[in-house]
């Protein structure tokens, strides 16, 4: 791929985030499409490619009036839209398309208009997994975990402060959903829902949406906004049953897709300002970090308990709040790149002061799948 | 309202036999015959070599707890809180499962604790493997 040739000049959220039993999962599309086509100073038929997950690109793009030259509608879960990043960067380098619009929109809480859950019980999670009392992510996602505390000597209170922390990053931002600051004992005293899993460990479920408008680094400048530029990006998938993953303390897709973000923008660790890992639970960014190479294995909890995270340490993560604390849909990867391109911007809520290069690294399904994309408002 | 049941699987050609093997008592995994890999869940062909020349055979039943979350959510067919859990067979294959025949308590369920498969009717059709631990 003839990389860093590709920029982010649109980006927006939904008006609302939150409760809106107003809107469809398609008008949540929508709301955050011509919020982002606004931000860009374009109109939908300024817009020659679409990609999406939820909703298939053709609805989008015919709800919207756009007629492609390019779809991508990969769904592999909240990480699609770090893929559809990928896939766009490399379809404009083609000269397949010009103007990519990517959207996300989901009914998460009031389910209007949004598609069921459940695998078919002729699939092989539906045949391996289901009848063993899955119910949804809560118990699914969560199930590695105790193999890794066990492996590494982790502890509850270690997972409550990845809560605690992100809870604090919250509190700084006017739209999160949660902001009230939170102790150990808070999160380790709410609800359990899945053991080890507190309440207060797991995602939030809420109604949103959010788009990204990409189109070439040389085009870019005549953008209203400050480029947004992508200088790497990575994708991988593991597996669709979690009990199907092969070590249950790291996951592959996540290293696989990090370490070709990291090679094709050719930065260091140290290069890295800002960061965004998914996190629809507490421990997942704990395997972020480990899986990649910010902390050697089994050594991220100490690093957030030690508040290298926090506000005021080096390696600001999840800044929004975090799929804890700000909002999850169901498909978050889309509001962690929404955070990426704020900071880059100089326009977060809780300002990473001269952040230079941030990372939006996003999980798929239950460990399915990951995408990670490097951004930089820095030319290349 | 009627009585809420656990999904159960619908088996395709390809887990057949695995379903098959459960109805008898009997837990059922997939041996390479070019490359020896010991694999679950099923498929006609090696996912290490993609060798098609690959064998049924009769696992042990053993395995130990490899992972779990005990769930606190309402779901049909289970009383909470329950186990749900991954097990690590002797043969090496990890497979999802439920522990049955003791308590779904942290104290009780330590990890790498042995087990042995146990088989819990459903239907005519389905059985399921569930593992208990191994008295000793
Ligand atoms: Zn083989």
């Amino acid at each position: 791929m003839k990389r860093k040739s590709v920029a982010v000049v649109g980006a927006a959220e939904t008006t609302e985030l939150g409760l809106i039993p107003n809107l469809s999962q398609l008008q949540l599309h929508a709301d955050a499409a011509l919020n982002t086509l606004a931000d860009a100073g374009l109109k939908p038929t300024d817009i020659d490619g679409v990609a999406t997950a939820g909703e298939s690109p053709t609805s989008v793009a015919h709800y919207l009036g756009i007629t492609p030259t390019w779809v991508d509608g990969t769904s592999v879960g909240g990480c699609s839209f770090m893929i559809h990043v990928r896939h766009a960067a490399a379809a404009i380098n083609e000269g397949l398309c010009t103007t990519v619009l990517i959207t996300h929109g989901e009914s998460g809480r009031s389910r209007i208009g949004s598609g069921r859950f459940g695998a078919s019980p002729a699939s092989l999670a539906g045949q391996f997994e289901a009848p063993f009392g899955t119910m949804g992510p809560p118990t699914v996602f969560t199930i590695p975990v105790l193999r890794y505390m066990k492996t590494y000597g982790i502890t509850e209170e270690q997972l409550a402060m990845v809560a605690v922390v992100q809870r604090e990053w919250a509190g700084k931002n006017p739209r999160a959903s949660y902001r009230d600051p939170i102790t150990v004992a808070d999160v380790l005293n709410s609800r359990m829902i899945a053991y080890p899993f507190r309440l207060l460990m797991c995602c939030l479920v809420t109604d949103g949406g959010g788009a990204l408008i990409l189109t070439s680094a040389e085009r870019a400048k005549d953008f209203p906004r400050k480029p947004v530029y992508i200088l790497g990006t990575g994708e991988s998938v593991e597996t669709p049953m979690v009990s199907q993953m092969a070590d249950f303390t790291t996951s592959k897709a996540f290293r696989v897709s990090g370490k070709k973000a990291f090679e094709e923008a050719g930065i260091a660790h140290k290069d890295v300002d800002h960061l965004m890992i998914y996190d629809a639970f507490a421990h997942l960014p704990l395997y972020g970090l480990e899986d990649l190479g910010f902390c050697k294995p089994g050594e991220a909890a100490s690093f957030i308990w030690e508040r290298n995270t926090a506000p005021g340490g080096k390696l600001p993560l999840n800044t929004n709040g975090g799929g804890l604390s700000y909002m999850h849909s169901g498909m978050y990867g889309m509001y962690a790149m929404q955070e990426s391109v704020r900071q880059l911007r100089g326009v977060a809520p809780a300002q990473v002061p001269n952040a230079k290069i941030s990372i939006a690294h996003g999980v798929g399904g239950m460990f399915a799948a990951s995408g990670t994309i490097v951004f930089s408002n820095q030319a290349p | 309202m009627a009585e809420l049941k656990r999904p159960l699987p619908h088996p395709t050609p390809e887990t057949q036999h695995f379903w098959e093997g459960t109805r008898q008592g009997e837990l059922r995994l997939q041996r390479c015959d070019d490359c020896r890999h010991v694999y679950f869940p099923p498929r006609p062909f090696c996912p290490k070599c993609a060798s098609r020349k690959v064998s049924v055979f009769k696992a042990s039943g053993r395995a130990k707890l490899y992972s779990y979350v005990i769930s606190h959510r309402p779901a049909p067919g289970f009383t909470p809180p329950y186990a749900i859990a991954v097990v690590e067979l002797a043969e090496g294959p990890r497979m999802m499962t439920n522990i049955a025949g003791c308590a779904q308590t942290p104290e009780v369920l330590a990890l790498d604790m042995p087990l042995e498969a146990v088989f819990e009717k459903q239907t005519d059709d389905i059985t399921l493997a569930l593992f208990k631990p191994v008295k000793g």
